[in-house]
């Protein structure tokens, strides 16, 4: 060991104890007082209740029944929970890079310092502000119905239909992938600030090297963007297995027509809240938890091979 | 000269696609609203998004359709989200205060679970949290929608303010500390007041998420005197046979004007909330 590594390391050794402040445990067991109970009865207390829970047998009325692995057994063959499993991640799948690439695209035409950017992001970003309500679900359910808005504006343009969209196990999924894109406006604020800390200075280093804008744009915008691409990605991907409200109205709570809206948490609403199978609806819970844990992860291990980071 | 041709040809093809953009992402809700106005025949035969007709009948009929007038939900609604944003702005600025200016035991687990259960969903806790509440006999209450509010339960908007106070100047607390400020006086009196955007957004979402809440709202309020606005919206659909279209398009637009509004008032901090954090 050389000398200057010994010195180095007596002082990273040193500096904490000298830089050591008197702790606030005192004052930090009053400020956190509210999060700890939460924490605890709310968040800890109940993670460890539904793990129990989801090997036994509960309807709430008698007291919960020790079946082992029974609840674990069944996930493995029922077939609906099989059928809402494809539903989410079709949902997940097509819905999540439908949206983030509508909303990457804008967010790059508008960034041009475009005229009107501040009316065009607002307008934008109403469907988001509103989408995940019940209203727009009312409304979605009734504009994809067979004499819904939709057959008539398709009637405009010389098309006759009838089709109920949202009563056909064929299209009742897309209408409400496509309310999910139609939801892009959240994601798109997100990429317009994160173009916006792109250092102009890039752009100017590039164009005196003699670059042209698509070269620009392939090796200086998309690159120091990757990281609010992924981060968007995971956010989605997070949010888009446990989408609910939508599914639950248009299909009317059943996830109608044909299972073919019966999404994960609609099922587990159904199961747990439905048929009061709660020792089942837990260990559907924590099969979620799983899931989504397993695909952050995965986003994770990919992001090495596309996400850029500056060093 | 040419290029300057090429170029205004360009601008314009691109205020032309977001123009096409911003009629699709408008229309629906615009047309919804129009509905609102329209008889019940002409809706859906009727594509137009301006309105030709007035008829307010839809909107006298929808405040009835149900077992009490539409204002018991509006109301409902407002002291829920009302309760949600003042828990909100105490415990999870409290907590981060406490990670973002604190030194103590077991801080960095702390806020790594902290962080955590930002990423854990609802569903996992749902069944025994329900279970806690219908054995304290609070179901068909608005207290298992109230208390974890005030028990910091939103993680989301602890880190986003632990972020704010990180940006703000330590010597600020320094200065304060050394003329004898304690923690308390330190948090109200000198970060608190500096701290209005983060209250801000942490205020709009809260309205905007407890607003649109359907799933937590329709597990705990089984009586129609407590529905809130999404459960009364759900209701309508239920129990109306499929002619009172305008009725429920009524109740839908009152049913987002309140979005709205926080729209038209709070978009500055929306637009921030969401670029710094990620929030939807």
């Amino acid at each position: 060991m050389s000398l200057s590594e010994l010195q180095h390391l007596a002082r990273t050794r040193k500096e904490p104890r000298v830089k050591q402040e008197t702790p606030d445990n005192k004052a930090a067991l009053v400020f956190l007082a509210p999060w700890i109970l939460g924490a605890i009865v709310l968040t800890i207390g109940p993670m460890v209740a539904s793990l129990g829970l989801s090997f036994t047998n509960y309807n709430l009325l008698q007291s919960p029944r020790w079946i082992g692995v029974e609840n674990f057994l069944r996930i493995l063959t029922d077939t609906r929970l099989h059928r809402s499993l494809i539903v989410t991640l079709l949902y997940v799948v097509i819905g999540v890079p439908g949206q983030l690439i509508a909303a990457l695209f804008l967010a790059l035409i508008l960034d041009r310092g475009m005229k009107g950017l501040s009316f065009y992001r607002s307008a934008f970003y109403l469907p988001s502000l509103l989408g995940s309500s019940v209203a727009i679900a009312v409304l979605w359910r009734l504009v994809f119905g067979g004499d819904g808005l939709f057959n008539t504006l398709l009637g405009v343009i010389g098309i006759t239909s009838t089709t109920s969209w949202i009563g056909s196990p064929d299209t009742a999924l897309g209408t409400i992938i496509l309310l999910h894109i139609w939801t892009f406006g959240s994601p798109m604020v997100i990429f317009l600030a994160g173009l916006r800390q792109i250092p102009t200075e890039l752009y100017e280093a590039a164009a005196t090297d003699g670059a042209s804008t698509w070269q620009r744009f392939r090796y200086v915008t998309i690159p120091l963007l990757t990281p609010i691409i992924f981060f968007n990605l995971v956010l989605a991907v997070i949010n888009s297995f446990q989408a609910f409200t939508q599914a639950f109205i248009v299909s009317g709570g059943t996830g109608a027509p044909a299972d073919s809206t019966l999404f994960y948490t609609l099922y587990l609403y159904t199961q747990g809240f439905g048929s009061f199978r709660m020792g089942y609806a837990s260990a559907l819970a924590w099969l979620l938890v799983i899931l989504i844990a397993a695909f952050t992860g995965l986003n994770f291990f990919l992001s090495k091979f596309w996400v850029h980071y500056e060093d | 000269m040419k290029t300057n041709l090429r170029r205004r040809l360009f601008s314009v093809l691109k205020h032309a696609l977001m123009i096409l953009v911003v009629i699709t992402a408008l229309y629906p809700i615009i047309w919804m609203m129009v509905s609102s106005l329209r008889p019940d025949g002409s809706i859906f035969s009727n594509p137009s998004p301006i309105p030709t007709t007035f008829h307010w009948q839809n909107y006298v009929y929808g405040w009835r359709a149900l077992g009490a007038p539409f204002s018991r939900y509006l109301i409902n609604s407002l002291i829920v989200v009302v309760a949600a944003i003042v828990g909100n702005l105490i415990t999870c600025t409290m907590a981060a205060y406490a990670f973002a200016r604190l030194k103590f035991k077991f801080q960095k687990p702390a806020f790594a679970f902290m962080l955590l259960t930002i990423m854990i969903p609802i569903h996992v806790v749902i069944v025994p949290q329900y279970i806690i509440w219908a054995q304290a006999g609070l179901v068909n209450t608005f207290w298992p929608l109230v208390i974890p509010k005030f028990l910091a339960t939103d993680a989301f908007f602890i880190f986003l303010m632990v972020q704010f106070i990180r940006g703000l100047p330590k010597e600020l607390d320094e200065a304060a500390r050394i003329d004898g400020a304690g923690h308390g006086r330190i948090f109200l009196q000198i970060l608190l007041p500096l701290m209005t955007p983060a209250l801000a957004t942490v205020t709009i979402f809260t309205f905007i998420w407890t607003w649109n809440d359907f799933f937590v709202q329709m597990i705990f309020l089984t009586d129609p005197k407590l529905y809130t606005v999404p459960i009364a919206l759900r209701s309508f659909i239920d129990a109306q046979s499929s002619s009172s279209y305008g009725a429920m398009f009524a109740m839908s637009t009152i049913s987002v004007l309140p979005l709205l509004l926080i729209f038209a008032f709070g978009q500055k901090y929306l637009i921030q909330g969401i670029a710094t954090t990620g929030l939807k």
